[in-house]
């Protein structure tokens, strides 16, 4: 504990970049998730796609728990046999999406599902479009379900992006691999302790963003 | 003017909800669609907005067949208030009321104009409401909030389901008679669906009574009452169908005459001579502005010198529009053999007693009975 402390204190800048690293790859792969997610999550919430949203949601759900060491092996094999590069950001960020998806999707389909559908018919009803419907009625009623799935999906992925330096995506897993090599605890300390904290903090931060896009007519104060 | 053209629903599952059902409403007409539970009242309400596709039979608006129309311009110039109210809880009551004016694309300060307006309308303040949360508001509030919703592009037609069926009687009473009031104003045609042959007689200018998808009587509500078709409309109004043609009759049409009344600071004596005189044993009480304060019975004339010792406040008034069964219902509920009518200033305008509701009961029958 102490040596991570001594180590932190003699090279503060490296695990400023791993942060750094850490952050941009979540930044990068939940922005996709999200848009992916709630896209999709819209998609089969629409009128008569029961059974596509079965499907679908059962998918994302096996695709959760396929172990994160297959999946980036898969990808590597399934990057390369396309041309493109197997290791390092990119996988990386295709499987934290992967991985992202469940929570997003879920949360986006349970909250438009579980709209009062009296709503729904005093909105059609009024002439509103299904666009209209979706943007003034829907969403805005199912945003705080929806960002309570957004925060999941990161809290998540911060800590399966620490197995993404094991394909060379850097980040905090950089110090943890290194010292599980090298047997140098206070580097597995820093790493692991770190990627906690990180997942604290973007949580709480996170929180605050679910209460700020919740509408004021459905904030609980 | 809306005219249903044999109108049929037949749902997916095979249920025949609505069956070769014709009639016509009216401009300005408040047709009210009765019948139990079940027997079909908001599939036809529905189908008029195309909300539930017609599967057959026409409906025409103004002669023209709404299957034709695009269906959300359709929408957007047809009130719709629905049972559960569903006002949107993002939104303010404002932005609520809104709605439509803004789907139609109106200019915001005319949009704004047109909420207080409504609010006003419907006897809110429009300052205090117009910035809340339907959460903030209690259940009256919200039906007339769902109500002004409805009216919001100023449309032609209005869609009402049950609107005033979730909240308490009290409540219920007074939002009928404030709609009442504004429809006279507004003049609107519209649906009204209700399972409570009580609100159908009261606010209905014509009552189209269902059974099991079927169309069984579409009449006024005194043809309804008075001129049964078969055994189930019959049974339907109910064994005490006399006494519900006393919604049917207001105050103001049975009292007209101004009533006699006294003085506070008259002498008894001289009272209890004119009372006499006249063969009456009750006489209502004003001060020297025609402001109503009670009334006097013959008996209690010995216990003092002047009225004003002697008469009984009254809490109990009833106005010019007070409809009869309410007037009825006062009067036994406080063991009063006469009620003060009242305008708005407490001024009292007449005095109505049983004699008079009995007279306007067996008018009403007869014109049924030959009309
Ligand atoms: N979506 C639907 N699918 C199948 N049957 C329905 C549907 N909606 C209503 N019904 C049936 O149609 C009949 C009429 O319903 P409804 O118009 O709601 O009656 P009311 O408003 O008079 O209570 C009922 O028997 C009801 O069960
Ligand atoms: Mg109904």
């Amino acid at each position: 504990m102490l040596d991570a402390w001594q180590y932190l204190i003699a090279h503060p800048e490296k695990l400023a970049g791993w942060t750094l690293e850490h952050l941009w790859i979540i930044f990068v792969a939940i922005v996709i998730a999200v848009v992916l997610g709630v896209v999709i999550g819209v998609y089969i919430s629409g009128r008569g796609k029961e059974h596509v949203a079965d499907t679908i949601l059962y998918l994302a759900e096996v695709a959760m728990t396929i172990p994160s060491m297959a999946i980036f092996g898969l990808l590597m094999l399934l990057l390369s046999s396309v041309g493109l590069k197997a290791i390092g950001f990119l996988p990386a960020v295709i499987a934290l999406i992967i991985y992202g998806q469940l929570p997003i999707l879920r949360n986006t389909y349970t909250a438009l599902q579980g709209v009062d559908p009296a709503m729904i018919e005093a909105g059609r009803g009024m002439g509103m479009t299904e666009k209209q419907l979706l943007f003034k009625v829907r969403l805005p009623l199912a945003i705080s379900v929806i960002m309570a799935g957004v925060r999941n999906a990161i809290v998540l992925i911060i800590g399966i992006a620490a197995i993404a330096a094991m394909i060379g995506a850097g980040g905090l897993g950089v110090p943890i691999f290194r010292g599980l090599r090298n047997a140098r605890l206070d580097l597995i300390i820093l790493g692991g302790v770190s990627v906690s904290i990180l997942a604290l903090l973007v949580d709480n931060f996170m929180g605050w963003v679910e209460w700020w896009v919740t509408p004021r007519g459905l904030k609980e104060r | 003017m809306i005219k249903l053209d044999m109108v049929t629903k037949v749902y997916p599952d095979g249920t025949e909800a609505v069956k070769n059902v014709s009639f016509e409403i009216g401009q300005g007409e408040l047709c009210v669609l009765l019948g139990p539970s079940g027997c079909g009242k908001t599939t036809t309400m529905k189908m008029i907005n195309r909300l539930i596709p017609i599967t057959g039979g026409t409906i025409y608006i103004d002669g023209v067949d709404t299957a034709k129309m695009d269906e959300n311009a359709l929408r957007r110039d047809i009130g719709y208030a629905i049972q559960q109210i569903g006002l949107f809880p993002n939104m303010t009551v404002g932005r609520n009321i809104e709605t439509v004016p803004e789907l139609k694309g109106w200019p915001e300060n005319k949009r704004r104009q047109r909420g207080e307006e409504l609010l006003k309308l419907m006897g809110m303040d429009s300052g205090e409401f117009i910035g809340k949360y339907p959460r903030e508001l209690s259940g009256g509030q919200s039906q007339r909030v769902g109500v002004a919703r409805a009216l919001g592009g100023d449309p032609p037609i209005l869609l009402m389901d049950e609107p005033f069926g979730a909240i308490d009687p009290i409540t219920r009473v007074r939002l009928q008679d404030e709609f009442l009031k504004i429809q006279q104003t507004l003049k609107k045609t519209i649906i009204f669906v209700t399972h409570d042959i009580y609100e159908a007689i009261k606010l209905g200018d014509r009552i189209a009574l269902m059974k099991e998808g079927e169309l069984v009587q579409y009449d006024t509500p005194a043809d309804l009452l008075y001129n049964p078709k078969n055994e189930f409309v019959e049974n339907f109004v109910g064994a005490d169908r006399a006494l519900k043609g006393l919604q049917l009759i207001r105050v103001k049409d049975v009292v007209k005459a101004s009533p006699p009344t006294v003085k506070s600071g008259e002498k008894t004596e001289i009272v209890r001579e004119r009372m006499e005189r006249a063969g009456i044993n009750w006489l209502a009480v004003v001060n020297g502005d025609g402001n109503f304060l009670g009334g006097v019975g013959k008996a209690d004339l010995g216990k003092g010198d002047s009225v004003g010792d002697v008469m009984s406040p009254s809490a109990e008034t009833a106005t010019a529009n007070t409809v009869l069964n309410e007037v009825f219902s006062l009067m036994l509920s406080h063991g009063l053999d006469n009620l003060p009518i009242v305008d708005k200033d407490n001024r009292l305008q007449g005095v109505i007693s049983f004699d008079t509701i009995r007279k306007a009961l067996v008018e009403l029958t007869q014109r049924g009975k030959t009309g």
